[in-house]
């Protein structure tokens, strides 16, 4: 069904810029002429062609961010089941739930910022609602665009999605993780948010996590004083501060939340029994995302000791993404300040 | 082809029969309405020969296998005209007509806006407007992909097209070349706060259509010979100029005090008004006198 001649649009050049040639020798370098080894997470386009192989029912599409989201190593090698919707956003999500009722599994790249944000009402009303198994990937979500600045960061699409019945929600900490969700996301009932950050994520799963399963948070270390509750970009960092405050002597345990709906309840009720604090660390707005479903789940349960960092409900300074998250404290020694304060009683901010 | 079940295009059937559904139509709107006590019925009235032409004539489906993948999609981008398509689906037998008496009450199927999860042969939900040319976009796309030759129908309300997303969805079915998208265009002349060309002008749909690579054909959408000659034209899904009939209509057509007035959007009909409208519409369609226009 994929061959280079045979595409979903009717003319080759239309679908892809550039000829098969060109697509090839883009291939070996990234969009600045660097080695793709620098981009260790944006495996996306990649992994999605290696699933296509063996399902037709895989489509790709992006809006005009085919370089940026990596899906154009998927449409090198399946030209005919790549879509480039131009910059239109809205109309690629609500196209991707028109395929998916005819028995396609869509999975449609942007920008968080301009899916999850932009897209919230295709996401739940043609997505979501009929429960159509689109596969929205948010890429460069939170701050990690630094200095492009508030339109294209991505700080409240947790919340956002979150309150979106019958929707997953799940955050890629790493290459290798990625692999595994959208691995398991194929035949997974229903409508899924996957975000992602830039790609050049540090990595935290030395493999392809075979115990990957949605709604089962992964503990990664385990602890006594603490348990840190982590998504996407922030496990590495909460790995990186667990492992600094064991050398002071302090027992941190570290969830890594790659699901942020359904939430594993029972993880975050057995954290606080077993440590009786509990951290949430997030790169998104501290209202609405992790910390707040964590809180959720806590506040009906018996009392612990609780703090949520993330962003504290403002705009992102202008910065390159590295000074970003050092400012904002989302970053190992971020972390690691933080958690060391959350377990003295001092205030964090 | 099951020729018990299932039907395919160009059926012969009589325009006294097709009028006899329109009929039914909108005698069943107007039942539906008052069970509901609110309803869209005259932005319904406008699309009952197009319901008629396009169920009991023209589409290809099974009602015993509302999910046969060879299908023609049907998505109702209007969705609050579901109240005129839903006694339609019941009658072809998609499901019990009993079923309608539950309309709008607590836990029904059926809503004022159409639900592809609880209603058999409805192709997708719909009700937030600006959406349907999208997902039938989609729809084509994935015909293409999968080498079946369904096409696939949307209906937009006029108003509808002040929608920015109907024209993301215009520019990349004209850009992808797809002729098994058929849009068809209810130009009833009136949304909610007034006629289309006061509120938010949409004219010439003509012209902004064919700009974006579609072909066009306008005709009088009350009169079955122009509305089954234009279907019976489309060209097949293929690559080719994606398809639009712009079917010139009366908002409220049927009920003559309804015809082009912006007094009878939604709402409910009692008492008089019921049966003046009920005996009227039974009484069959007259010529149409534009004298609220």
């Amino acid at each position: 069904m994929s061959t280079a001649t045979e595409n979903i649009g009717q003319d080759q050049s239309t679908l892809f810029r550039g000829s098969d040639t060109e697509i090839a020798l883009k291939d070996e370098k990234s969009v600045r002429g660097t080695p793709n080894k620098a981009m260790p997470a944006f495996i996306l386009g990649e992994e999605l062609a290696d699933i296509a192989e063996h399902d037709e029912r895989i489509v790709v599409a992006t809006a005009d961010l085919a370089n940026s989201s990596r899906t154009r190593d998927f449409a090198a090698r399946h030209p005919g089941r790549f879509l480039d919707f131009g910059i239109a956003e809205r109309n690629m999500i609500t196209s991707a739930a028109g395929m998916a009722s005819c028995g396609m599994i869509p999975y449609v790249a942007t920008f968080a910022s301009f899916c999850a944000i932009l897209c919230a009402e295709p996401i739940r009303t043609d997505c979501a609602y009929p429960r159509m198994p689109v596969r929205i990937i948010g890429h460069h979500s939170g701050i990690s665009m630094g200095f492009y600045g508030t339109s294209h960061h991505s700080l409240e699409d947790l919340g956002m999605m979150r309150t979106i019945a019958d929707l997953t929600v799940v955050c890629a900490a790493d290459a290798n993780q990625l692999r595994a969700i959208l691995r398991a996301s194929v035949d997974h009932p229903g409508a899924m948010y996957i975000r992602l950050g830039r790609g050049r994520d540090a990595e935290v799963y030395a493999e392809v996590p075979a115990d990957f399963r949605f709604g089962q948070a992964k503990m990664l270390r385990d602890g006594r004083d603490l348990t840190i509750i982590a998504t996407g970009s922030q496990v590495h960092a909460s790995l990186a501060a667990a492992d600094a405050l064991a050398a002071e002597g302090k027992s941190v345990r570290v969830l890594d939340m790659h699901t942020v709906k359904p939430l594993d309840v029972d993880a975050v009720r057995k954290a606080a029994a077993e440590t009786g604090a509990i951290l949430t660390v997030e790169e998104h707005n501290i209202i609405g995302g992790l910390g707040s479903a964590v809180a959720e789940v806590i506040a009906g349960g018996p009392a612990v000791r609780f703090h949520r960092h993330g962003v504290e409900d403002q705009y992102s300074l202008i910065g390159p993404p590295a000074a970003l998250y050092a400012h904002y404290r989302l970053d190992a020694a971020g972390v690691t300040a933080v958690a060391r304060d959350f377990l003295a009683g001092t205030p964090t901010i | 082809m099951d020729p018990e079940h299932r039907s395919d295009r160009g059926r012969n059937v009589s325009e006294e029969f097709l009028a006899d559904r329109a009929k039914f139509i909108r005698l069943e709107t107007l039942r539906l309405t008052r069970i509901a006590g609110a309803g869209h019925y005259s932005s319904t009235f406008s699309a009952a020969e197009l319901f008629s032409a396009l169920y009991y004539a023209h589409l290809r489906y099974d009602p015993a296998n509302p999910k046969w993948a060879d299908r023609d999609r049907f998505v109702l981008s209007k969705g609050h005209a579901a109240i005129g398509l839903y006694p339609v689906l019941a009658d072809l037998g998609f499901f019990d007509a009993a079923l309608l008496d539950s309309f709008t009450r607590l836990g029904s199927p059926f809503g004022d806006h159409p639900d592809m999860k609880k209603i058999a042969g409805i192709d997708f939900s719909s009700g937030s407007l600006g959406h349907g040319l999208s997902i039938g976009l989609g729809m084509a796309l994935a015909g293409r992909l999968q080498k079946r030759d369904y096409r696939t129908y949307v209906m937009l309300g006029d108003g509808e097209l002040n929608e920015g997303q109907i024209w993301e969805a215009a520019m990349a079915a004209g850009h992808y070349k797809l002729s098994g998208l058929v849009a068809i265009v209810d130009r009833n002349q009136l949304c909610i706060d007034g006629p289309t060309e006061h509120v938010m002008s949409v004219e010439p749909i003509h012209g902004r259509f064919e700009a974006f690579g579609w072909d066009v054909k306008r005709i009088d959408g009350h009169d079955f010979k122009a509305i089954l000659s234009a279907l019976d034209g489309l060209a097949p899904a293929g690559t080719g100029k994606p398809q639009m009939i712009v079917a010139d209509t009366i908002k409220g057509r049927g009920v003559k005090h309804m015809e082009l007035s912006l007094n009878w959007h939604v709402g409910n009909l009692v008492g008089a008004d019921y049966d003046d409208a009920y005996n009227e519409i039974a009484a069959g369609l007259k010529a149409y006198q534009p004298e609220n226009a």
